[in-house]
């Protein structure tokens, strides 16, 4: 495979302008659609986050949703127990978020990575179900299966609860992490982690450390996946264990596969696309949930690459049909 | 706290550990012969309960139920298998993806076909009595579900040991190439083995639907009991099928015995 998201400038500049058209049209059309961009936003960052271990080092993590729910259930305990994170304290609470998303990383990191393959996947599931399990029976601090509803949005100088101020800041932590990720798989460790991905022993021999490599990126992911929760709970308004179900970290992973491993804004399309179909479809036809999971067998019966390695298949297409015909080119020129 | 307390919760455990290590064994077996971490596993056990409602529905036998529906799911497994998961190869990350979206794609028709209310799966009434065994009273299903469970392990145990084709299907668990290498059609095992754990799973959620109910939201909640399961007995063992679901099942029972022992009020309940 190959690593994907060149500095090729034309290709940065597509996605700055696609940022940039979300930044200015969303706010100009209904609360419905800015909603909708935001909880996407807000969810891509924990699916970047996918994208770094499952893209970037070959993990394939079937329990993010745990570091999300952490950020999100740290939020509404906070606000809604202390009033924490109603002010400008908002933006410690989401670094306190992403703290805490490490910090369960780095215990569960422990466990989780001296698997690989099959395994890593199985673990990372039963932790994802451990933190489930918490969040399902601790009642007294979680309100167990109803949840936390957060009434209040943060208020400091801006008010959050204006849908198009709240779209702003989540659209502005969105482009912060992109960044922050993308200069993360461009450094020499981000490079060492695809070394891992594409060849682990060989690494090992080169005299790399691969297991503090993958232990790393598993924790900056949980960072993420934390930081993302914060966000989601203030989207969301309720942080309920549906958010740490094994449904959720499924979709993380289903949305990095559908729009392209390996390359960071294929998952945010991933998200998009699921996000979109979700909502609209279940306004549309009663049938929307048949309407998803095709698309999900079909992307990995048909499209193993995702969306992002299309154009990179249509390439390889034209070259081979291309060879053929200069090939017959030159058959027909020596009879 | 008596003796008849800890040997009724005893009880209760190995019976629950039954019912864990009909859906445990298949997928043990599945994960052991083709690598493949099926998590549509708890969909088989949910539909299973449903095809039986709906057989006891139409024709009001209990007993006829039982087959018609493990064998309706696993031939909705080995459908599965055939048709979807060989062509993919040996990927585990698309197969283990192409079986969520298969348990997504489950649950939905599930709850198009017979809504999302709870149903109880009702036994004839001669198991529905209670037997006295040494003065404790034990539920009659509970010794049915513990014999039904040590009939197909044993069962099973004896195909793998004492037949061709278990010896084949050991083999394949082994070392899957050098198992071709030697002639053994492994992708006949597969396909066999995928509708087998399809076929327990079913029979699990037909025995068990008696005592958890039937209702949307079972097949995610078994998956990660079924993953116990197979991860503290080792994948691909029968064995170790056997003594993980005994050890969850009684964790399980034990487990909220204990908190009820010692603290009535839940863990982390107020007093």
């Amino acid at each position: 495979m190959i690593t994907s998201m060149s500095s090729h400038p034309f290709k940065i500049l597509l996605v700055v302008v696609a940022l940039a058209a979300i930044a200015v049209i969303t706010p100009g059309t209904n609360s419905f659609v800015i909603l909708l961009v935001t909880r996407a936003l807000a969810f891509s960052i924990l699916v970047m986050s996918v994208d770094i271990l499952l893209g970037y080092t070959g993990l394939a993590s079937l329990g993010q949703a745990a570091y999300l729910a952490v950020g999100a259930y740290a939020t509404a305990i906070l606000a809604t127990r202390y009033h924490i994170g109603l002010g400008w304290d908002f933006w410690l609470v989401l670094l306190f978020g992403a703290a805490l998303g490490a910090a369960l990383a780095a215990i569960f990191g422990f466990l989780a990575i001296r698997a690989t393959g099959v395994y890593f996947l199985m673990i990372t599931l039963a932790l994802g179900q451990c933190v489930w399990g918490l969040a399902y029976r601790w009642n007294s601090l979680t309100g167990g299966d109803n949840g936390i509803n957060l009434r209040d949005r943060p208020k400091f100088g801006i008010d959050l609860a204006n849908e198009v101020t709240f779209f702003y800041v989540v659209f502005g932590v969105f482009v912060v992490s992109l960044l922050a990720m993308y200069t993360l798989v461009r450094s020499p460790f981000g490079r060492s982690l695809a070394g891992i991905r594409e060849r682990e022993l060989r690494m090992k021999i080169l005299g790399y450390n691969t297991w503090l490599h993958k232990y790393i990126a598993f924790i900056i992911a949980g960072a993420f996946g934390g930081l993302s929760g914060v966000l989601w709970a203030h989207t969301a308004g309720i942080v309920s264990p549906v958010n740490v179900e094994l449904p959720t970290s499924v979709d993380a992973l289903l949305m990095v596969v559908l729009g392209g491993s390996g390359t960071l804004v294929g998952g945010v399309i991933g998200s998009f696309i699921v996000f979109g179909l979700r909502e609209y479809l279940s306004t549309l036809v009663p049938w929307w949930q048949y309407v998803l999971g095709v698309v999900y067998v079909a992307t990995i019966l048909y499209l193993p690459t995702g969306l992002m390695g299309i154009p990179e298949r249509l390439r390889q297409w034209r070259a081979r049909t291309g060879n053929r015909g200069e090939a017959r080119k030159l058959a027909s020129a020596t009879p | 706290m008596n003796w008849n307390f800890w040997l009724i919760q005893t009880f209760n455990g190995i019976s629950y550990g039954a019912l864990l290590f009909l859906v445990g064994s298949g997928l043990s077996l599945i994960f052991g012969v083709m690598r493949i971490v099926n998590l549509s596993h708890g969909s088989y056990f949910l539909l299973g309960g449903y095809v039986a409602l709906s057989v006891i529905w139409t024709t009001g036998s209990w007993l006829l139920a039982i087959p018609v529906a493990a064998i309706a799911i696993g031939a909705v497994g080995l459908v599965m298998e055939r048709v979807f998961l060989r062509p993919l190869g040996f990927d585990p990350l698309r197969q283990v993806l192409l079986t969520v979206g298969f348990a997504f794609l489950f649950q939905q028709a599930a709850l198009d076909l017979w809504s999302g209310n709870n149903f109880d799966i009702n036994p004839p009434d001669v198991l529905s009595q209670s037997i006295a065994v040494g003065g404790v009273y034990l539920p009659l299903y509970r010794v049915f579900m513990i014999a039904t469970a040590a009939a197909i392990g044993i069962a099973l145990w004896l195909a793998m040991e004492k037949t061709r084709m278990g010896a084949a299907v050991r083999a394949t668990v082994d070392d899957a190439e050098m198992a071709r290498g030697v002639g053994i059609d492994t992708s006949r095992i597969s396909m066999l083995i995928f509708a087998l754990g399809a076929f327990l799973a079913a029979l699990g959620g037909v025995i068990g639907g008696a005592f958890l109910g039937i209702y949307p939201g079972l097949d995610f909640e078994m998956l990660p009991l079924a993953f116990a399961v197979v991860i503290i007995g080792g994948m691909g063992s029968l064995g170790g099928a056997a003594i993980g679901a005994l050890a969850v099942g009684l964790a399980d029972n034990f487990g909220k015995a204990l908190i009820l022992a010692i603290k009535p009020t839940g863990l982390f309940g107020r007093e």
